[in-house]
């Protein structure tokens, strides 16, 4: 499991730097998008990796924390995609309104002479 | 038990923005009056509240040690909830913030937050970023603070629209989305290496920490300083940071001045808490990143300067100059190398965000390209921006002379020259890196500190260089004499600033104690993690117990 999560976060970041660096808006913004997965699954793994442990203690009687996941990084992460969604909306919202002021897509606003 | 009323401070100067802009959200934008007066209101009680602030955390208790006002929010205490913690060195920024913020808001209420809509809500929550992230005492509460004030900065950047804008803020944005990712890795790292993001507990659990983590821990702080080195603008990750910053409105850049300064404090924070001379074989780890650094930003910030034609360029490579300077400083690290740089850091602040607004005030007019705009605009009959009549106030009179007093006094500060506190800044520096055992102590002297002492003083030549040659441009060689129309709330903020200046030169003394003790607490943390990790809970009132 700790493999394919590793190879998935691999595989994902290199497609997001990739994109990221490419002159379009719109590969820009799925750029991000790919890395800030990326980046939320990374957080989830810093927790440790386990199957169906809970987060959260049990409502009575007491628990055994090796049975537990580590809840903070699941926080963290539920933190960091409400953040990541708001500021990815925004700024598609520039992009669209660079796209409007300079009529094309390209991220310096002119297309590349030749 | 009842908390006291001051006992609260510390949350003060981010409840109080907060509220201020949700308020103005709900007001209509055509009720500017009501708007500005919230917005202006706003800006003056945080101020009262932060000076109150310092003066509280300035003060010494019995036993001569610092305070440090510790606030557990939920009333968890510290590693387990996040708490706030205003020490002196918090409590100078959020002050520096509230003045920057206020002589900005009162610039931009001539005109300025009439060019788009919602100005003030974005403001008061650019403020109330800014001030989180100097209060907070958890990393990832840092994180949640430095989004905030990013988005804010976002909407601020684009207020006024237009192309160059829009293509500065499309730049910004993608580079600080970027850094946000940075920062979340390296908080997760340091996370999963350490067990904490409180950053007492962190400091605290560093030197006992086992050799073979170690490098996950320094990856991890390495990564989460790129992040910060960005924002701070450090070469070469500063590109984005002249164009942005010239782009922006005026009152916006003089605010996205102290944003920098952002970046600088958390640096200076973390840099001493978690690898200062207590941090065992971690200890140091990095400095010669923010020496080297930091030099290059200088080297790189002085030849922009140099090379800049317009002067919002000159100040944007100003502020590269000022970051340079005080990572390079950081990264020294001596008690008291810090205690100078934070004045610089002070001195520096107010004088780029003085001349951001000052640039706005001689451009305006002497513009040759922004004359033709507006001669071609009058004759299609779309005075959309220039629109005379829509000005009132009052005009300030021998506009020139009092523009270029200011444009002259900029000059001297940036510069680095006698009297103004830019020199006294440089001076403390270097001093205390030649004489680092103190005043007549023989030591042999570091190669770099060479090399940083002259690029202080290139940086200082060539800032007035670029000065007098603008001046002389503007002010004696000017062909068309054109006065700009100059109000006097425009030109208030910018002399409040200036004479701010001077104060810190004639009160230098005790500006300069409080940096020493504020120093002397950074490079000895140890009472600022027992402060904070010794935070006992609140006992709730008996009246309310069921």
């Amino acid at each position: 499991m700790e493999l394919v999560l590793a190879i998935g976060i691999g595989i994902m970041t290199g497609s997001g730097v990739w994109l990221l660096l490419r002159p379009r808006t719109y590969q820009v913004i799925v750029g991000l998008s790919l890395l800030s997965y990326a980046v939320n699954l990374f957080i989830f793994g810093v927790g440790g990796l386990k199957k169906n442990a809970p987060p959260i203690l049990p409502y009575s009687g007491v628990a055994n924390p090796a049975t537990m996941t580590d809840p903070v990084p699941q926080a963290l992460v539920l933190t960091a995609i409400v953040i990541g969604f708001a500021t990815t909306a925004l700024f598609l919202v520039v992009m669209l309104a660079s796209r409007g002021l300079t009529g094309t897509d390209h991220v310096d606003g002119r297309e590349k002479s030749r | 038990m009842m908390m006291p009323w001051s006992a609260h401070l510390p949350i003060a100067p981010i409840l109080l923005p907060l509220l201020a802009g949700a308020l103005l959200v709900t007001l209509d934008e055509r009720r500017r009056v009501a708007k500005s007066m919230i917005s202006l209101g706003a800006c003056v009680l945080l101020l009262m509240l932060s000076l109150q602030l310092l003066a509280r955390v300035g003060a010494e208790d019995e036993a001569g040690k610092a305070i440090t006002a510790v606030y557990a929010l939920g009333n968890w205490p510290a590693p387990f909830g996040i708490v706030l913690v205003a020490d002196r060195l918090s409590a100078m920024m959020v002050v520096l913030t509230s003045i920057l913020g206020l002589a900005s808001l009162v610039f931009s209420l001539a005109r300025w937050y009439k060019a788009g809509p919602h100005f003030h809500t974005l403001f008061q929550f650019l403020l109330m970023g800014l001030n989180g992230a100097f209060l907070t005492g958890d990393l990832f509460n840092l994180f949640v603070f430095f989004e905030v004030m990013l988005a804010a900065s976002y909407g601020l950047l684009l207020h006024g629209s237009g192309p160059v804008r829009v293509k500065a803020g499309l730049h910004y944005i993608a580079v600080n989305l970027g850094a946000a990712l940075l920062f979340l890795i390296g908080v997760s790292l340091i996370y999963g290496i350490t067990g904490t993001l409180n950053m007492a507990d962190l400091a605290a659990r560093i030197p006992e920490l086992r050799h073979e983590y170690r490098i996950m821990l320094e990856a991890g702080a390495a990564v989460l300083g790129i992040a910060f080195l960005i924002k701070a603008g450090m070469w070469p990750l500063n590109f984005w940071l002249p164009p942005a910053y010239t782009a922006a409105a005026a009152p916006v850049s003089a605010v996205f001045a102290m944003m920098s300064k952002l970046g600088i404090y958390i640096i200076l924070r973390l840099y001493l808490l978690v690898f200062g001379a207590d941090a065992g074989e971690s200890a140091g780890f990095g400095h010669y990143v923010l020496l080297y650094g930091g030099m290059a930003t200088i080297a790189f910030g002085a030849v922009g300067v140099l090379a800049s034609q317009a002067l919002g360029r000159v100040a944007g490579y100003s502020v590269l100059v000022s970051s340079g300077t005080l990572l390079a400083a950081i990264g020294v690290s001596g008690q008291g190398v810090t205690a100078g740089a934070l004045f610089y850091l002070v001195s520096s602040t107010l004088t780029i965000s003085a001349f951001f607004m000052l640039i706005e005030l001689v451009e305006r007019g002497q513009d040759a390209g922004a004359n033709v705009l507006a001669v071609t605009m009058e004759a299609y009959g779309d005075a959309d921006e220039e629109d005379v009549e829509d000005e009132v106030g009052v005009l300030m009179p021998g506009t020139l002379a009092v523009l270029g007093i200011c444009f002259a006094l900029c000059g001297i500060l940036l510069a680095g020259l006698p009297p103004l506190p830019g020199f006294l800044a440089k001076f403390a520096m270097l001093s205390s890196m030649f004489n680092p055992g103190g005043l007549g102590m023989a030591t042999t002297i570091d190669a770099s500190v060479w090399w940083l002492t002259g690029l202080l003083i290139f940086s200082g030549f060539a800032a007035l260089i670029a000065m007098s040659r603008a001046g002389i441009r503007t002010f004696w060689a000017s062909i068309e004499h054109t006065v700009p129309r100059v109000l006097v709330i425009e030109v208030a903020p910018v002399l409040c600033l200036l004479a701010l200046t001077v104060a810190l030169t004639v009160r230098a003394g005790p500006v300069m104690a409080y940096m020493e003790a504020t120093a002397r607490g950074l490079h000895a943390p140890t009472a600022y993690i027992e402060s904070v990790l010794g935070l006992q809970r609140v006992e709730r009132r008996e009246a309310l117990k069921p």
